[in-house]
């Protein structure tokens, strides 16, 4: 063990350097160690949004080890992380799926003091606040369930422990998608989603724990009920909430639900759906369609939701030593450069800075009319000079945030009301 | 004698121990879990009726269940409709039989894709903006797109009929094929009218296939949820969707009480089913 985490160090200074693989050839010792790495294969399981094969093949040639994909739906990242221990090592799940899986003690926590860009991390992140005077939104912020008390913590703990559950990877704002073009006036309310106007033409995802969030959102900007905590309902809440949806399917507002990304597309591409509930890279494909569809920011602001790498707790010795490698590199600015790049924001943006144009780290970031053709990370147009990110800048979008992704005290309630809503 | 009755357990023991490991035992296993009880992420054992008790209470699963019977019924009587229709077109009306068997492969052609694909396909075409609305409108019969034709009763239906009518087909057209020709020909003698003579002569001796098809496509529609889910965009439940939407929760003891019912719904209609005709005597 000693002899490894000391070949480790002395790669690690090399990789540094940027000649790992002529001093590999010099140093003997390093060999072995390369020789290791190329053998080791890490598990990685999570949504579609971040398990991308362009960062298995670069963390290959950058560390020189494997890194398995698997992407999965929300509902069975959940499953498989919390019944499912040893079929990954490295868990890209979001915030709230978290709070339901930590306490199972499958993941491991991680040494902060092991991260170098730690201290670069935004701070939504780390103290909850994106800027020192910022608001914390309701729902499960990503700091609360964030921190835990050691390597096997199952509690949460509130401050900065130095122990953390996830390593925050990519998160967003969203909001409404819509069609300009066939609503023809401006959309600036969530209440808009159940305006008559739009019967047979709305949707909503039937995903319970995000959807009952744009719902409540819809509530609220409807003027019927203000939550004291929308990611912590009472029953009656709850009942209250999906009473109102209900009558409002029975009506015939909606066009479908959707359960994964390309169904939203096709709904708005399609001309199925002109108002629905939605995810940015969604709309960037309805777009590159050359379909006009914007993502409408609303007065009331944002639905935020964040995800984060967590650690099996059964990885140790070398693998574990590579996974914090891994965890090193996601934030050294490559993978948030190509995050970034289709609308997502990385949780060490100045490190992603470096990975971009000027031009792109204007028009994603600081909200500024793009110089030039703007492109995704695969090379296709997404906008064209002159054009401005839906919502502006970072801090425009993350510092509007009126709720996080949650998980609530009664979500097996919540689940059997949703079921009964989509039954209805 | 001793040594017969060894070798007929010996025989029987294959299969029975397929039956024992395969069927039996998940069966048998899916009725012990419906009795847990489940946390958010976890299940444990225990015996409590709190499953049944929220299943048969609810009146959402009385509703699901009726949805469920009502794409059953419908999709039943078009499947039934069309694969008599086109059986006996083959056996009857198609005289040689290599082209009995070229038809009877053709039908079986647009099987041969996925049936996912098959399903979604009709979803461009029968959208708002689809290939159906706009041809109805450059004729001239309608106005506005229908709405009805996508996320609709309609479209499950629809799709459940394309997708199963060939399980009707099949054992149809396999029994009418064994019906013997000449009693066909002493009913036009005795001067039956064709009709006459499909409804006392081939469809009495048919129902061994209209009953095999019967129990395909009831047991394949009870227990689909994909179809629904795609067709009807959501919108609407049976009670597969309920069990996938809690196996999707991880709640799989309430998720084994709904399979447990819905297994004895179905058993209970195939048993019914079976009292009008003796399969195995018919073969």
């Amino acid at each position: 063990m000693t002899t490894i985490s000391k070949v480790r160090y002395s790669r690690r200074s090399l990789l540094k350097t940027g000649g790992a693989a002529v001093a590999a050839a010099a140093l003997p010792a390093p060999m072995v160690w390369g020789q290791e790495t190329k053998n080791i294969t890490l598990r990685q399981f999570g949504t579609g949004v971040s398990n991308l094969n362009e960062v298995a093949e670069k963390v290959k040639e950058d560390l020189g080890f494997t890194l398995e994909m698997t992407a999965l739906d929300s509902d069975s990242v959940t499953q498989r992380a919390a019944t499912q221990p040893d079929s990954f090592d490295i868990a890209d799940i979001e915030y709230w799926i978290c709070k339901k899986v930590w306490p199972t003690g499958n993941l491991q926590a991680m040494d902060t003091s092991k991260i170098a860009n730690y201290d670069k991390i935004v701070g939504t992140f780390r103290s909850g606040k994106l800027t020192p005077d910022s608001v914390i939104a309701q729902g499960t912020a990503p700091h609360t369930v964030g921190f835990t008390t050691g390597v096997d913590g199952t509690e949460f703990v509130q401050e900065e422990s130095g122990w953390m559950t996830l390593i925050p990877t990519i998160y967003n704002a969203d909001t409404l998608g819509i069609r300009p073009d066939l609503i023809g006036r401006p959309i600036d309310n969530w209440s808009e989603l159940l305006n008559p106007e739009f019967k047979g033409k709305a949707s909503i995802l039937d995903i319970s724990s995000i959807g009952i969030m744009d719902m409540a959102m819809v509530v609220e900007s409807m003027g019927e009920y203000t939550y004291p905590d929308k990611g912590n309902m009472t029953r009656e809440e709850i009942d209250m909430t999906l009473g109102i949806f209900t009558e409002a399917k029975k009506n015939g507002q909606f066009r479908a639900f959707w359960k994964s990304f390309d169904e939203s597309v096709n709904l708005m591409a399609s001309g199925e759906v002109v108002i629905q509930s939605m995810w940015s890279p969604a709309i960037t494909a309805v777009r590159s369609q050359g379909i006009p569809c914007v993502y409408q920011p609303l007065e009331e602001g944002y639905r935020s939701w964040g995800g984060g790498l967590g650690l099996s707790a059964s990885l140790s010795g070398m693998e574990l030593e590579a996974a914090y490698e891994y965890i090193n590199w996601y934030l050294s600015g490559w993978v948030g450069g190509f995050l970034m790049r289709q609308g997502y924001y990385s949780a060490v943006p100045e490190t992603s800075k470096n990975f971009m144009s000027e031009d792109e780290w204007g028009f994603w970031f600081e909200g500024k009319p793009a110089q030039g053709d703007i492109t995704n990370p695969f090379g296709q147009v997404m906008e064209k000079a002159g054009a401005v990110r839906d919502g502006g800048s970072f801090y425009d979008r993350m510092g509007a945030v009126a709720c996080w992704n949650a998980v609530m005290d009664e979500n097996q309630y919540m689940v059997r009301k949703w079921n009964e809503f989509i039954a209805a | 004698m001793r040594n017969n009755s060894v070798i007929g357990w010996l025989l029987a023991a294959p299969l029975s121990l397929v039956l024992l490991v395969f069927l039996v035992a998940p069966v048998a296993m899916i009725v012990v879990v419906s009795f847990w009880g489940a946390t958010e992420w976890s299940i444990y054992p225990a015996f409590q009726f709190d499953n049944y008790e929220f299943l048969l209470t609810s009146n959402v699963t009385f509703r699901v269940f009726f949805n469920t019977l009502k794409y059953a019924a419908i999709t039943w009587v078009f499947t039934l409709l069309i694969g008599v229709t086109v059986a006996y077109y083959l056996a009857f009306h198609i005289r040689s039989q290599t082209w009995q068997v070229a038809l009877f492969l053709l039908c079986t052609i647009p099987f041969l894709t996925s049936n996912i694909i098959r399903m979604i396909s009709w979803i461009p075409f029968l959208g708002r903006n689809g290939i159906a609305n706009s041809t109805l409108i450059s004729m001239g019969v309608i106005d506005e797109p229908l709405e009805w034709l996508l996320f609709s009763d309609f479209s499950v239906i629809l799709a459940f009929v394309h997708l199963y009518t060939l399980f009707m087909i099949v054992p149809i057209f396999n029994t009418m094929m064994r019906i013997d020709k000449s009693l066909m020909e002493a009913a036009a003698d005795a001067g039956a009218t064709g009709w006459q003579t499909l409804w006392h002569v081939v469809i009495p001796l048919s129902k061994p296939g209209i009953m095999i098809g019967t129990i395909f496509v009831v047991a394949l529609v009870m227990g689909d949820f994909i179809t629904v889910r795609f067709m009807s965009g959501s919108q609407s439940a049976n009670v597969g969707r309920m069990i996938q939407n809690d196996i999707a929760l991880l709640q799989y003891p309430s998720a084994s009480a709904t399979a447990v019912i819905l297994l004895v719904t179905v058993l209970l209609m195939i048993g019914t089913l079976l009292r009008f005709v003796d399969i195995r005597k018919e073969l």
